[in-house]
């Protein structure tokens, strides 16, 4: 019963869709207020309709429903509670449903807060909305119905893949979802505008913070991922380059290049076409991360599906989409002119360099990831690209953009002189060049960690000079807290933004300066490595509640004096018959110490053990990334939206 | 700065931008592409001794053996088949959790003086039914298996295994290894 209401609930879904899709444009276009009035409570209606289903899914997992297919081959009554709910998006399906509602949360929220924006312009943005909503809704519901029933029902579910038995499936797809689909609601503004053919600062008023909102998110998904995989996947990376680590990485470019470039919209009423484009390309570079990943194209843990229909499908949706919206734009993008002007050394011109330099690493990126496909395709050739390609193709884009990332701030709009910005950060380079001096002093002839640490003390020490600029705290510091206070969230959020890359490179960077050692231990033996000695005590067997494992204790002492006791565990999961590794890791914020248990052999035990220095400071910077984000999100600027616009077109809807 | 100049300058810019993204991907193509090779195809035609590529095929059965180096590091060593050829493999390091004999294997290295291929990396990080596209693709090609007509032959029965061209075995796309 549950699960038939759950179908009925996303049949319903794309109804009200559809009536809202049809309700905005016809409505916009005509004037017509009643029609462009039901568009609001259909996005709430739709969202209901979509939580409804996504909370019959979730019972459906809860209760372990084995007449449910999705449930018989993702879930089994022997998982813990968490990843039994958990589990309604660690498949296929489930995801869908969750990338739907997170949609109809978008369309409820503009619905919500839109209230003050012009009419029409709320109208057609929950029409694209509801348009994007119809393509999913009918994508689910034609060829990946979650609740299709399977008859008889088997005695029990499949299980899940283990490797997603973990906490980190409770916060990841979410919030990368969040991110992946906040873009479409700067894809319908950018929809919305090409319609009407009018881009000015209140529009880029209300885009930039859904830009913001869907860019801290993606930050925090992205991050959570690359935190998983370094402590669940046991290979003591962080990132692999692998194609879908690629896919969430291109709209985060993208989306970046968006904030900033919408900045200018809103303050100079310049870069309006440009901003529009990256609006489209963000969202474009989701869906395409959306098929990449869930088409079954690649193989990885995050494919569930390999069936053919559904990647035809999503890529139909991507075409109609994406393509759509670039005819639009290439139909329409003559009409927004242009009115406000800049020098090229200028803010505005140094937000277009951060727009250019960050389009080329996504093209860098995008190339590197679809070529193999093309290559299999086309040239039937099997061929990979890894992570040295992605390197050394990014590299010499991210130095100029790290440069100029501290100098764009300092500069003033219109126009400016290089001399005095330069003067604002000489002892930000001056701690640059001491970074770099001080780390090849320590550590010989290594110039990735070398650079790394420079950038970062470039970063935010360019970070702390621009607020110490513009509070005056040293040319009057008696009234610099006062001036603190007053100073507007959007700037604090942007510094701590940058200064958080910054921190995030200190991690990179001292990741470069990791090593690791392979040892084959006896029981009371011990290796050393980089000034700690990790001795081996014992391996036992230990049971899970749906596993059984092999754990070794292993004793970590530095000096003699006992650091802390680590234990790695090899799992096997009966259901499905797998076997993960669970590596141990201690921090000590400067360190990882790292170790996992590999094989057993001759009575005793291979351990690989990593040191990772200053690791944790890459997800530590992520996070203080997304808090800027957040930060500048709740600038006042942007909560009072847009009331001269209303003015000027409040007796026209009225 | 009259409109039309901006116009110029942004569009020079932005040809600035795709035209360093493109030469940075050459030539980063250029030396970091990683080529797959099937046994097979290493029989026919050795590669240059100092570039990396991708070797793949089924772990033989029988084959691995595990030793320690002298210097304390554990080594493994085994030979990947497809077939109608093999190719021994040492590899350093610890094996993944899914690696196992008669499974198929995607390996990451050089090939030695020797004809030793000499791993630095093992991927096998699927789930005990995956057979990697590569993988599957090799042996379709050596005409071993058909995927159409089910799982694999075992393969410790190989070596023995006539090859036979596979008519029409390959279906279009040709992924459906998993």
């Amino acid at each position: 019963m549950i699960p038939e209401l759950g179908h009925f609930a996303l049949a319903l879904a794309l109804a009200l869709s559809l009536a809202q899709a049809v309700f905005g444009l016809w409505g916009a276009q005509r004037a017509e207020p009643r029609l462009m009035a039901a568009t609001a409570p259909l996005a709430i209606g739709t969202l209901i309709a979509t939580g409804t289903a996504f909370a019959c899914l979730m019972w459906s997992f809860a209760v372990n429903d084995t007449t449910v297919s999705a449930v018989v081959q993702n879930s089994h009554s022997a998982k813990p509670m968490l990843y039994k709910l958990t589990g309604t998006w660690g498949n296929h399906e489930g995801s869908m449903v969750l990338w739907v509602l997170i949609l109809a949360l978008c369309g409820g929220a503009v619905a919500g807060f839109g209230r003050k924006l012009p009419s029409t312009l709320q109208a057609r943005v929950l029409a694209v909305l509801a348009l994007v909503a119809v393509g999913f809704l009918a994508f689910i519901l034609g060829t990946s119905d979650p609740f299709l029933r399977v008859w008889p029902p088997p005695m029990d579910g499949q299980g899940l893949n283990p490797i997603l038995q973990d906490p980190g499936l409770a916060f990841h797809p979410p919030l990368l979802y969040l991110g992946y689909v906040g873009f479409s609601v700067t894809f319908a503004f950018a929809i919305a505008a090409l319609i009407e053919g009018r881009v000015d600062a209140a529009w880029g008023r209300w885009v930039r913070p859904w830009a913001l909102a869907a860019w801290s998110f993606l930050t925090l998904g992205i991050a959570l991922g690359s935190w998983w995989a370094y402590y669940e996947l046991g290979w003591g990376g962080y990132w692999f380059w692998d194609p879908v680590e690629n896919a969430s990485l291109l709209p985060w470019l993208a989306g970046c290049a968006l904030l900033h470039s919408a900045i200018v919209v809103e303050k100079r009423e310049a870069l309006k076409t440009w901003t529009v484009f990256l609006a489209l390309l963000a969202f474009g570079l989701s869906l395409l991360g959306t098929f990449l990943v869930r088409s079954g194209v690649l193989n990885s843990v995050h494919a569930f599906a390999n069936d053919p229909a559904r990647g035809v499908f999503i890529l139909f949706l991507l075409m109609v989409y994406v393509g759509g919206g670039f005819a639009l734009f290439a139909w329409r993008a003559a009409a927004m002119a242009p009115t406000g002007v800049f020098a090229p050394l200028s803010r505005e011109g140094a937000l277009v360099l951060n727009n250019l330099l960050l389009c080329s690493i996504a093209a860098v990126v995008l190339v590197g990831t679809l070529y193999p496909m093309f290559a299999d395709l086309i040239l039937k050739q099997k061929i990979s690209v890894g992570p040295p390609f992605f390197n050394s193709a990014t590299l010499p884009l991210v130095v100029p953009l790290i440069g100029a990332m501290a100098l764009g701030p300092v500069l003033p709009w219109k126009r400016a002189r290089l001399w005095p910005a330069l003067q604002r950060l000489w002892w930000a380079a001056l701690g640059a060049l001491a970074a770099l001096l001080l780390c090849l002093a320590l550590e010989g002839q290594q110039i990735g960690p070398a650079l790394g640490f420079a950038a970062a003390a470039w970063l935010i020490l360019g970070a702390v000079a621009d607020i110490a600029d513009r509070i005056a705290l040293f040319s009057r510091p008696r009234a610099a807290l006062a001036r603190a206070r007053g100073l507007p969230r959007a700037a604090w959020g942007g510094a701590i933004a940058h200064a958080g890359l910054g921190v995030m490179m200190l991690g990179l960077a001292g990741m470069g300066l990791a090593t690791d050692r392979l040892a084959l231990l006896q029981p009371g033996q011990s290796a050393s490595l980089a000034g700690y000695d990790y001795r081996l005590d014992s391996v036992q067997d230990v049971a899970g509640p749906n596993f059984s494992a092999r754990r070794a204790t292993v004793t970590v002492t530095r000096n003699g004096r006992d650091v802390v006791v680590l234990t790695p565990e090899r799992r096997s999961f009966p259901v499905g018959r797998m076997t993960t590794t669970e590596a141990a890791i201690h921090t000590t914020w400067l360190s990882d110490l790292y170790v996992v248990l590999g094989d057993e052999r001759d009575g005793g035990a291979v351990l690989r053990i990593h040191h990772n220095p200053l690791a944790p400071w890459i997800w530590f910077g992520a996070a203080i990334m997304a808090l800027g984000g957040g930060i500048s999100l709740s600038d006042r600027r942007i909560r009072v939206s847009a009331p001269a616009a209303k003015l000027a077109r409040g007796e026209v809807t009225a | 700065m009259s409109r039309k100049r901006r116009r110029l300058y942004l569009l020079l810019l932005c040809g600035l931008g795709l035209g360093s993204a493109t030469a940075l991907s050459l030539s980063a193509f250029q030396d970091n592409l990683v080529f797959f090779r099937s046994p097979s195809d290493i029989m026919q035609e050795a590669p240059a001794p100092d570039r990396a590529f991708r070797l793949g095929g089924l772990v033989e059965t029988g084959s691995v053996q595990r030793e320690t180096t002298p210097d304390g590091r554990p080594e493994a060593r085994f030979r990947v088949t497809d077939g109608a050829s093999t190719i021994p493999v040492t590899y350093t390091g610890v094996l993944p959790d899914l690696f196992r004999e008669g499974q198929g294997v995607v390996t990451l290295g050089k090939l030695g003086p020797d004809g030793v291929f000499r791993a630095t990396e093992v991927l096998a990080r699927h789930d005990e039914n995956y057979m990697p596209p590569e993988v599957a693709d090799a042996l379709k090609r050596s005409g071993h298996w058909n995927p159409d007509q089910g799982a694999p032959p075992p393969a410790s029965s190989w070596n023995t295994l006539t090859p036979t061209p596979a008519v029409g075995a390959a279906p279009p796309g040709g992924r459906s290894g998993s």
